[in-house]
Parts: C-alpha cells; sequence; structure tokens
C-alpha cells in the first residue's frame, strides 16, 4: 500500500464557545476519528449537521475556525505532522499543499477585486509559477470547469456571475497552484437541484484531469456516492463507518448509515382524483411597484385528505403560490376557491372560518415560532383564538395535540429554543393542527432539516393526514420528497405550471423538457448515475 | 449614464431638497411657534400702536410665506438681513467668525482623523486583548461627557495642575498663524477628545465587521501573512466605511465647535448663535442655524457619495 | 447569572443619583439659595464640598441640582420614548403611507444637528421647565423611533408574526404579544441611553444659559455660574462637572450590560 498523503490518527477537537450573558462551555467536536487520503483519491466525509465533518475538513489545514482547537492525535500531511506545526510552516502549505473551496463561493470572493486577482494570488505569493504561466493555467482551469467566455472570465467581479459560475471560479481558485490535496466543504449545497448537477460534473471533471487528491464534505450521501473513492460517514463527532463507495452504498453494516442509504424511501399510494376542497383558477400575481408577473395563469386544485405537490427551483414561483392563496399578495385576475366559496383576494376581506381552515407550515421552523412564547402558549394561541376554549380544557387540548406529534409529556413549559430542529417543526404541526384546517400549505418544510429528521417529519404529516383527511398543499424544490407524499404534481418554471397532473402522470415519460431536466437532476444513492444522466440530457440547466 | 454618476447625482440632489426643507423648518417652523418678534424687541410693557409700527417697519404684517421667500432669495444672494438688536449687517458679521469657527474645526480634524484612525486599528487588531481594553474604557467614558465638562476638566489639568496653556482662547485679526495656533491649542485638544472616542469606536467596528467576512478566512486559508490579509483583502473593502465615519464625525465636529467656543469665549459663529439666541434675535439665529444645518448636510452628503463610490457592487454593475 | 462588576457599580451609583434626586429635601445640609459663607471656600468639615460663586453651599445645590437635572432628563426621555417607540410601532406595522410621512418627517429633523434646533426654537419660546421638556423629549423623539422602527421592522417579517397576522389576530397583539417582548431588550438599553442624552443636552443648555433659570438650578447651570473659578485655581466648577460624567458613566454601563445580554431576535430566552 503505498504512503497516503493525509493520514489523520486520533484526532481530537475542542472548542469553547462563550454564550452572551452564560459561563464559557466546553465541547468536544471531534473524538478519536482516523481517516486517510491516498494520491490522486476522493475521500467523502458524510454526516448530519454537527457531526464534524467541515471541522475535520478544515483540520487538513491544520485550521480552526474561532475557538476551535485541536488538541490530540496526528495530522500527517506528506509524512509531517502539521497539527502542532508553527504558523510560519502552516501558511507555506496553506494555499499550496493543501487548497479550500467554501459552501458560499459569494462569501468567500473578495467583492472589491477581479477573480482573476484572486484565482491566481496564492499561485504568486507562495512562488509556484510566473504570473503569465498563472492566467494561462487559470484561463484553461475555466475552460475547463465549462464556465462561459474562459478567456475573459477573470476580468469580471464576483458580484458580476451567478453562484453556480463562482462556485466552479472557487474550485478553479483551489486547483490553480497545483495542490496536492483540496477541501470542497459543501460546495454544491447552496445552488439549486439542476445546477448542482453541472457543477458536480465539473468539479469531478477537474479533480480526474488534474489528479489531485480530494476530501468531498456533504450531508448528501446521494452528491458524494458520485465523487468518492472511500466514504467515512461521522455523526457527533465521532466514526460511524469507514470504506469504500462501493461499500458504504451497497453493503452498508451500521444501522445509522442503512438509515441514511435508505432514507427517502417512503412508499405512498396515490389516491384517486375526488372533488377538490382549494381550486386556484387562472391566477396572475405580482408584488406592488413591480412590472413582472411572479404568477402567470396558474392553475391547480387539491382534494381533501390528498397532497398536491408543487415542485420547482428557486425563483419559479412556488413560494409566491402559497402567499396568493392565504391572501398576503393579492393576485391581480384569477379565482380561488376554498371548500365551495370564493376566497377574498386579500387577508383583510377573509372570515375568521376562512383563516382557520387554511393553515401554514414554514420552511424555518426556527422563526415561525416568537422565541418569547411558550410551546404551550403557541399550540394554545389557535385554540383560544378561534375555539374559545381556557383553562383545562385548553391544557387537555394542547397535551392531545403534543401526543398526535409524538413529543409527550413536560414541553408545555419550554421555550422554542430548548428543543432541536425536528421538534421544533413538530411543535409548528401541531400549533396548525390546532385550529382544524381542512388544509395547511407546507412550504419547504423539510428542507432545513437533515435527512433522518426530515423523513420522520414526512411519515408524521402522512400519518395525520390519513387520521384527520386534511389536504396538504406541498410546495419543494426536492423531488425525492414529492415522490415521497404527492398524489398530484404541479411542477413550476418562470411563473408558470409547466407540467401538472396526478403523480404517476407527471412522473411518466413523455416529459417535456424542463420536467425532465429537474426529474433527472435529482441525485440518486447509487454509484455511475452522474455519468449516465449526462449523457442522455435535453436541456442545459435552467440558472448555471 | 452610469449607475455610479446617477446615483451620487439622485443623492446630491436629494441633499439639496433636504436643504430647502429644512430652510423652511427654520423660518417657517419658528414663525409658527407662539412668541412674537415686535414683542421680544419691545418687551411685555409695549402699547399694541408701538407694537404694529413695529411689526409694519419690520415687514412682520406681511404674510409668513413670501416673508420666506424674501429671506430664501437673500440667503442665495449673500443678503442675510439685519440684526435686531444692533442693525449690524449680518452677512458682514458672520464672515470673519466663519473663518474662525472653520479654523478651529480644521484643527481638530487634522489631528483627530489619523488618531481614531490609527487607534482604531490597533483595537481592532488586537480586538479583545488589552490595548482594545484599554481603548475602549477610555473612549467609553469620554463618549459620556458633554463637551463642556471635558473642556473643564482639561483646563483644570493643563492651566492649574500642569500650567502650561492660558485659559482663555482669544483670537483676533493680524495675528500670526503659529499665535493663532497656539491661542486655539486648548478648545482643539477638548475637541479631539470629544470627537476621537466616537470615531475610534466606529472605525474599530467597521474594521472588525470586514475582518468577519468569509472572504477573510479565505485569505489566510491561501496561506497569506497577515499583513497580505490585512492589505489586500480587509483595506480595499474597510476603506469606505472608514471614510463615512470620518466625514459622520466631522459634522459632529461642526456641532461640537458651539460649546466649545462658548467655554473659551472664541469669538466665533457658535459664541455668536449663542449670544444671539440669548438676547432673541431671531434673524440671526436663522442665518446663522441655517449655515450650520447646510454644513452638517453638506457633509453627510459627502459621507453617502463616498459610500457609493466606493462600493465595486456599483462601480462595476452586471 | 452573575452580574459583571462594571454594571454593578453603574446600578448602585445611579440608585444612588436617584435617592439623592428624589428625597433633595431632606437630604441637602443647607437651603438651595442662602449664601451661607465666603465665595469660593476650599471644601471643609462644613462645606464638603466648598461654596461657591456667592459663597452658597455647593453640596446642597448638587443635591437639588441632582432633582431638576435628573427630573427633566427623565420626563423628556420619557416622553421621547412613548411618542418615538408608538410611532416606530405603528410605522413599521402599517407600512405604506404612514410609514413614509412618519419617516421622512424624522429624516427631516435629524438632517438638522439637535442642538442647532433647540436653539433656534429656544429664541423664540419661553425658557421654562415645560418648554426645555417638550423641545428636548420632541427632537429626542426622533432617534427613538428610528430605533424602535427598525427594531420592529426586523421582527415583523419574521414567520411567527406572519403566523398571528395569517391567524387573523388584530394589531393590538401583534404589537403587544409578538413584537414588544422581542423588542423590550434593545429598546430597555436605548431608554439607558436616551436618558444619559437627556442629561447631557440640558446640562449643555443650561450651560448656555438657555436651559434652566434661577432660581432653580441644575448641574450645567452651576458648571457656568462657577466656570471663571477655575481661573483662579478653585474647584468649584468641577463639582457639577464631575457629577455629569457620573451619572453619565453609571447609566452608560448599566446600558452597555443590557445591550450585551441581549440574545438574538431569533432564539435565546434571555432577560
Amino acid at each position: 500500500m503505498p504512503e497516503p498523503l493525509l493520514d489523520i490518527r486520533n484526532l481530537r477537537i475542542e472548542a469553547t464557545s462563550y454564550p452572551p450573558g452564560e459561563p464559557p462551555r466546553h465541547v468536544v467536536l471531534v473524538d478519536d476519528v482516523s481517516v486517510s487520503v491516498e494520491k490522486g483519491k476522493v475521500l467523502g466525509l458524510i454526516g448530519e449537521s454537527g457531526a464534524g465533518k467541515s471541522t475535520i475538513g478544515l483540520s487538513a489545514m491544520s485550521f480552526g475556525r474561532g475557538g476551535v482547537r485541536l488538541t490530540a492525535g496526528q495530522i500527517l500531511l506528506n509524512g509531517r505532522d502539521i497539527r502542532t506545526a508553527p504558523v510560519s510552516e502552516l501558511r507555506k502549505l496553506r494555499g499550496s499543499e493543501v487548497t479550500y473551496v467554501a459552501q458560499s463561493a459569494a462569501a468567500a470572493f473578495n467583492p472589491a477585486r477581479k477573480l482573476m486577482e484572486q484565482v491566481i494570488e496564492t499561485s504568486l505569493a507562495h512562488g509556484v509559477m510566473p504570473k503569465a504561466e498563472a492566467e494561462a493555467r487559470a484561463r484553461s482551469l475555466f475552460r475547463q470547469l465549462g464556465l462561459p467566455n474562459p478567456d475573459t472570465f477573470g476580468d469580471r467581479y464576483p458580484h458580476q456571475v451567478s453562484g453556480g459560475q463562482l462556485q466552479r471560479a472557487m474550485t478553479a481558485m483551489a486547483l490553480c497552484p497545483k495542490p496536492d490535496l483540496v477541501i470542497f466543504d459543501e460546495p454544491t449545497t447552496a445552488l439549486d437541484v439542476t445546477t448542482q448537477i453541472d457543477v458536480l460534473a465539473a468539479i469531478k471533471r477537474a479533480i480526474h484531469e488534474t489528479g489531485v487528491a480530494a476530501l468531498y464534505i456533504t450531508h448528501d450521501l446521494a452528491v458524494v456516492a458520485q465523487v468518492a473513492d472511500d466514504i467515512l460517514v461521522l455523526r457527533h463527532g465521532k466514526k460511524v463507518e469507514y470504506g469504500t463507495t462501493d461499500h458504504i452504498i451497497n453493503r452498508p453494516e451500521q444501522a445509522y448509515t442503512q438509515a441514511l442509504v435508505s432514507v427517502r424511501s417512503i412508499e405512498h399510494e396515490e389516491k384517486p382524483a375526488a372533488k377538490p376542497v382549494l381550486t386556484v383558477a387562472n391566477v396572475t400575481a405580482r408584488y406592488r411597484g413591480t412590472h413582472f408577473d411572479v404568477l402567470k395563469n396558474v392553475s391547480v386544485d387539491v382534494a381533501p385528505g390528498q397532497t398536491l405537490a408543487i415542485v420547482g427551483e428557486s425563483g419559479s414561483g412556488k413560494s409566491t403560490l402559497a402567499r396568493a392563496i392565504t391572501g398576503l399578495l393579492p393576485p391581480t385576475s384569477g379565482r380561488i376557491t376554498f371548500d365551495g366559496r370564493d376566497l377574498s383576494r386579500d387577508l383583510a376581506g377573509r372570515t375568521k372560518d376562512d383563516l382557520r381552515e387554511l393553515q401554514m407550515i414554514y420552511q424555518m421552523a426556527d422563526v415561525a415560532m416568537n422565541p418569547r412564547q411558550t410551546i404551550g402558549t403557541i399550540i394554545g394561541r389557535p385554540l383560544e383564538f378561534y375555539f374559545g376554549l381556557r383553562g383545562e380544557a385548553k391544557r387537555k387540548r394542547i397535551q392531545e395535540l403534543l401526543d398526535q406529534i409524538e413529543m409527550g409529556k413536560g414541553f408545555e413549559s419550554r421555550y422554542p429554543a430548548e428543543l432541536s430542529g425536528g421538534q421544533k417543526q413538530r411543535v409548528c404541526i401541531a400549533r396548525a393542527l390546532a385550529a382544524k384546517p381542512k388544509l395547511i400549505i407546507c412550504d419547504e418544510v423539510t428542507s432545513a432539516l437533515d435527512p433522518l429528521v426530515a423523513d420522520g417529519i414526512l411519515k408524521l404529516l402522512l400519518e395525520l393526514q390519513a387520521q384527520q383527511q386534511v389536504a396538504y398543499l406541498f410546495i419543494t424544490h426536492d423531488l425525492a420528497t414529492v415522490k415521497a407524499i404527492a398524489d398530484k404534481i404541479a411542477v413550476m418554471f418562470k411563473g408558470e405550471v409547466r407540467r401538472y397532473g396526478s403523480k404517476t402522470d407527471v412522473l411518466t415519460p413523455p416529459f417535456d423538457d424542463y420536467t425532465d431536466l429537474l426529474l433527472s437532476s435529482v441525485p440518486e444513492m447509487r454509484l455511475g448515475w452522474l455519468e449516465e444522466v449526462l449523457a442522455h440530457r435535453k436541456m442545459e440547466s435552467a440558472g448555471n | 449614464m452610469h449607475p455610479v454618476l446617477k446615483l451620487v447625482a439622485q443623492r446630491v440632489a436629494l441633499g439639496l431638497l433636504l436643504l430647502l426643507a429644512v430652510s423652511a423648518v427654520i423660518f417657517l417652523g419658528v414663525e409658527a411657534l407662539p412668541g412674537d418678534t415686535a414683542q421680544a424687541i419691545l418687551g411685555q410693557s409695549a402699547t399694541p400702536q408701538a407694537l404694529a409700527n413695529l411689526r409694519e417697519k419690520m415687514g412682520l404684517d406681511q404674510p409668513a410665506l413670501i416673508r420666506y421667500f424674501h429671506w430664501l432669495g437673500g440667503i442665495l444672494t449673500g443678503d442675510l438681513g439685519k440684526a435686531l438688536t444692533n442693525g449690524q449687517d449680518i452677512a458682514q458679521a458672520i464672515g470673519q467668525r466663519l473663518g474662525n469657527t472653520l479654523f478651529l474645526a480644521a484643527c481638530a480634524g487634522v489631528i483627530s482623523v489619523p488618531l481614531a484612525i490609527l487607534l482604531g486599528l490597533v483595537a481592532a487588531r488586537y480586538n479583545g486583548r488589552w490595548p482594545d481594553k484599554l481603548i475602549s474604557g477610555i473612549t467609553l467614558s469620554t463618549i459620556s461627557l458633554p463637551e463642556f465638562v471635558a473642556a473643564y476638566f482639561v483646563i483644570y489639568l493643563l492651566t492649574q495642575l500642569i500650567p502650561i496653556f492660558n485659559p482663555v482662547a482669544m483670537v483676533f485679526p493680524g495675528m500670526g498663524f503659529w499665535e493663532r495656533l497656539h491661542a486655539v491649542a486648548l478648545p482643539v485638544i477638548v475637541l479631539v477628545l470629544v470627537v476621537l472616542a466616537h470615531m475610534m469606536r466606529m472605525t474599530r467596528a467597521a474594521i472588525l465587521n470586514v475582518m468577519q467576512s468569509a472572504y477573510i478566512e479565505t485569505a489566510e486559508l491561501k496561506g497569506l501573512s497577515p499583513m497580505q490579509v490585512i492589505w489586500r483583502h480587509a483595506f480595499p473593502n474597510a476603506i469606505a466605511p472608514i471614510v463615512s465615519v470620518v466625514v459622520l464625525n466631522l459634522a459632529y465636529l461642526v456641532v461640537g465647535v458651539v460649546v466649545v467656543e462658548v467655554v473659551f469665549g472664541y469669538n466665533a459663529l457658535g459664541q455668536y448663535l449663542v449670544d444671539h439666541v440669548s438676547k432673541r434675535d431671531l434673524p440671526v439665529v436663522q442665518a446663522v442655524g441655517m449655515i450650520f444645518a447646510a454644513v452638517y448636510i453638506g457633509l453627510n452628503i459627502l459621507a453617502d457619495v463616498i459610500a457609493i463610490v466606493a462600493n465595486p457592487r456599483l462601480r462595476h454593475p452586471r | 447569572m452573575k452580574m459583571p462588576l462594571s454594571a454593578l457599580i453603574g446600578l448602585i451609583l445611579t440608585g444612588l443619583f436617584l435617592f439623592v434626586a428624589i428625597f433633595a429635601q431632606w437630604l441637602a445640609p443647607y437651603p438651595i439659595d442662602a449664601a451661607v459663607g465666603g465665595v469660593w471656600e476650599s471644601p471643609s468639615a462644613t462645606y464638603w464640598l466648598g461654596t461657591d460663586t456667592i459663597g452658597r453651599d455647593i453640596l446642597s445645590r448638587l443635591i437639588y441640582g441632582a432633582q431638576v437635572t435628573i427630573f427633566v432628563a427623565a420626563a423628556s426621555s420619557v416622553l421621547a420614548f412613548s411618542l418615538g417607540s408608538i410611532l416606530g410601532f405603528v410605522a413599521a406595522t402599517q407600512g405604506g403611507w404612514v410609514d413614509q410621512a412618519l419617516s421622512r418627517l424624522v429624516d427631516l429633523v435629524m438632517a438638522i444637528p439637535s442642538l442647532i434646533i433647540a436653539l433656534v426654537v429656544l429664541s423664540v419660546l419661553p425658557l421654562n421647565l415645560t418648554v426645555l421638556i417638550l423641545v428636548m423629549g420632541v427632537l429626542d423623539a426622533t432617534r427613538v423611533f428610528r430605533l424602535s422602527r427598525a427594531v420592529a421592522v426586523d421582527i415583523t417579517v419574521m414567520d411567527y408574526v406572519e403566523a398571528a397576522r395569517l391567524r387573523g389576530e388584530g394589531g393590538g397583539w401583534i404589537i403587544f404579544r409578538e413584537i414588544l417582548p422581542n423588542a423590550l431588550s434593545p429598546l430597555v438599553a436605548e431608554f439607558g441611553l436616551r436618558f444619559i442624552f437627556a442629561v447631557l443636552f440640558i446640562s449643555t443648555l443650561s450651560f448656555l444659559g438657555l436651559g434652566i433659570q434661577p432660581p432653580l438650578t441644575d448641574w450645567g447651570g452651576m458648571v457656568k455660574e462657577n466656570k471663571d473659578a477655575l481661573v483662579y485655581g478653585k474647584s468649584a466648577a468641577l463639582m457639577p462637572a464631575l457629577a455629569i460624567a457620573a451619572l453619565a458613566i453609571s447609566v452608560n454601563l448599566v446600558a452597555d450590560w443590557i445591550l450585551s445580554r441581549t440574545t438574538s431576535l431569533k432564539g435565546g430566552r434571555g432577560a
């Protein structure tokens, strides 16, 4: 076995945090992790938020953010231990031996300098190559990464190019000084799904063509399966499983890894068509003071106890549709009928029953609950407001709702900040249920959650639907979620409904070009998927 | 037209509009208040006839709006009218005094700006360590002092405990530059103290804000030295907020001057204003108030224009 | 939770000043306006802080001055606060032309330095306590308006406020139950800063001879009365100056502490 390029042995990482007004808190972020990367190989680091994957990634440069300290173990890079190396030594290897690609390239580029200056900066600062050679290399990398006008691309400023292009420019910046190892820290997470696939393919190609080794950090196992040779699964800063990609994806041994692999495999039978509870007919809307329709002639409907999924990328108008239905953005034309009666266009004109029967759950549960109200107040308020429940009756009903969301006793007097992400979202569901609604609008309710937690929320929503016959209008960019829970699907693109019908109809070919692009861009949990997709795509990605 | 030019033009136009509105507030707003100039001159015991005569003589019997436009026209042509108390031409009285005030403010600015930026840089560089704590602690206490309190502490210190200065700052025409400089040393020290704290704290905050950006981490991960990080990545982005902090505080300085002039008996615009407020000489107060407001608004426009010009997103549109 | 030493000192001193201001009549050893000693006597056992320009006891005048200074500052900051925060919240929750009109008006007032406006206005209005409190309160309300509007706008865009609107809640619930609890800590800290500002403002006006008029006295006026003492090496003017500085710094320390414990708007349960 050849000498590994990077060999991390029994690494321990600790940090001290200073919450305002409280004593400093000491935490262990990473405990006893060992992993290695050979020359030219790609190691995937995967885990939920807080698993310590980014922290381990940055340790390959012996760098700790804020108060993070690498306290024990060895980090051998090209045979020498860099954990305890002096800063002057580290400065030499950072940017030349090891480079870094951040999640948000938009924030990671200096807004005041041209892209070219920033891309070749390390090559010059470390004396890797003369300026002319570095610029030529940068241009060839731009070309390799599929950036438009590669010869003049570097003359632009960061804000003048799109997010997907910036992410590729950052990859070029990392590859330019011919490093031995590149750390990719969630490089595609912030991108739209159809853009993600292009950037992912570009990164994969560049890794292969330059022969560089890489650490690829992500929370999405399906993504890492496309690029990595080996995968390390992490949880709470500890190793769960470590093996080849084939081993992790096809024959996982640990229960946690198995759960990650089988995530989003919820099965759901499509229900037959029925008379709708909500009908949106020819709705067109625009924001005040603009001259551009964000919704164009949208018509969809939802049957009682069923789920309509609205799918689209950012800017498709899917969240705007929710605002139009709730009355927050009165449509300029079209009709919205709910339970047999016409709904007033704006919020002020709706009756208390209109409001009660149409509830909403948000993407960020954090900001959907008032941090100064207890869970009891948050769930209890709709009971009091709509049904006039007080005292013991209210308390009993709150507990009933808490039981329905599988949270049990003792939560009534707690504050949102004391709950986990999944629990917060459950409380938001309970608050919506408290109103006994006929329809709940779910706006990206699982996208901010880790995959396993998201799965739990989806299962809960399906159970509640079966029990209470509530209809969902489910807004999401994630097709896997759609497949899991929808009865009907509307695909939105640039404010229009591109494809609409029952789940089976929408997901059965022949597809229009956009739906094809969208469907094919969802990473699948198998090896070789990326190559297959790229081979037969009809349309270039929408946003870049 | 280039978008930066357009924004700058818009900002300047808005500033001029604001100045016009301010002139209306200073003239018409004051007219609307209870109180009467004629009564103020003649006192409570004046007969109605005397009052009416005086009003007619001063044009006070005309509608306020007409007098406003008359006044505004006068200001634009350099005619500020005559003082009620002694009939002196206001423009003439202001001329020399304005020079004195600007001299004082300029001296304070020349010292405080570089000092504040330097201290702000030091505090930001040693964020949370003792140099930062020391500088921040001292400035926190000077921030709590009104100008005249700071002035008396300085006077007590530098004329009584360590007697090196004269407590009265007399300047008169024909004085040499160095003489003049020595005469204003104490008021300048006070103004520097007062304005330095704000300027330094805001500079520190602006630099720290930039240093927390993700692109600074990128630069560190490129293995650049701290000086390279600061010069190549932090500085180009920090310059705009720092410049606007500086200009805003210069505007503040212009007001601080009023009190300091009174403390030191420095014969300039602020002293002139305060004197005539006590004498209820409205035309003088309005004219001088307008000048202070114009300088203040002008500096604020300058700060905004600098911020616009320094923004790469505006300079290089998509 | 442990309180930092600086905040504790600030709180104790602030409390002491308030106590002195409230019970001035019982605490002052000599009457406010009686010449009891020689001109500018040095501090002694009889006159703890010495005597002033016409032989009045400085300590007694400081104590009475505390009452006037703190009363005027408190009254004007309460006025500034009620006016500014209510209008700020209304502007933030109403939006539209109400917000536009109020915001532009405030821009206009804030475009002129407060001291200059005050001087212009006071050259016409009679100089009495009511006028001073009104002028200072209204001018300062513009700053409170800006802050409370900004804080409220940050909160109104939160999904929980939207959720309340979608539930059909009225303006009262939204302002008092959703917005106010989350805006409280920055506003309380702001009250401290506004109070300091008012103390400095009234002291400055009195120092210029345009604030509190005899026979009442306040600290700024006392500095003015005794300013010539310094030339003769007497400390009389320094005593009221020190009092102003001490009050301002102690309130500042408390406000700083409140601000630092303010947790973010999104989470946490502080205060």
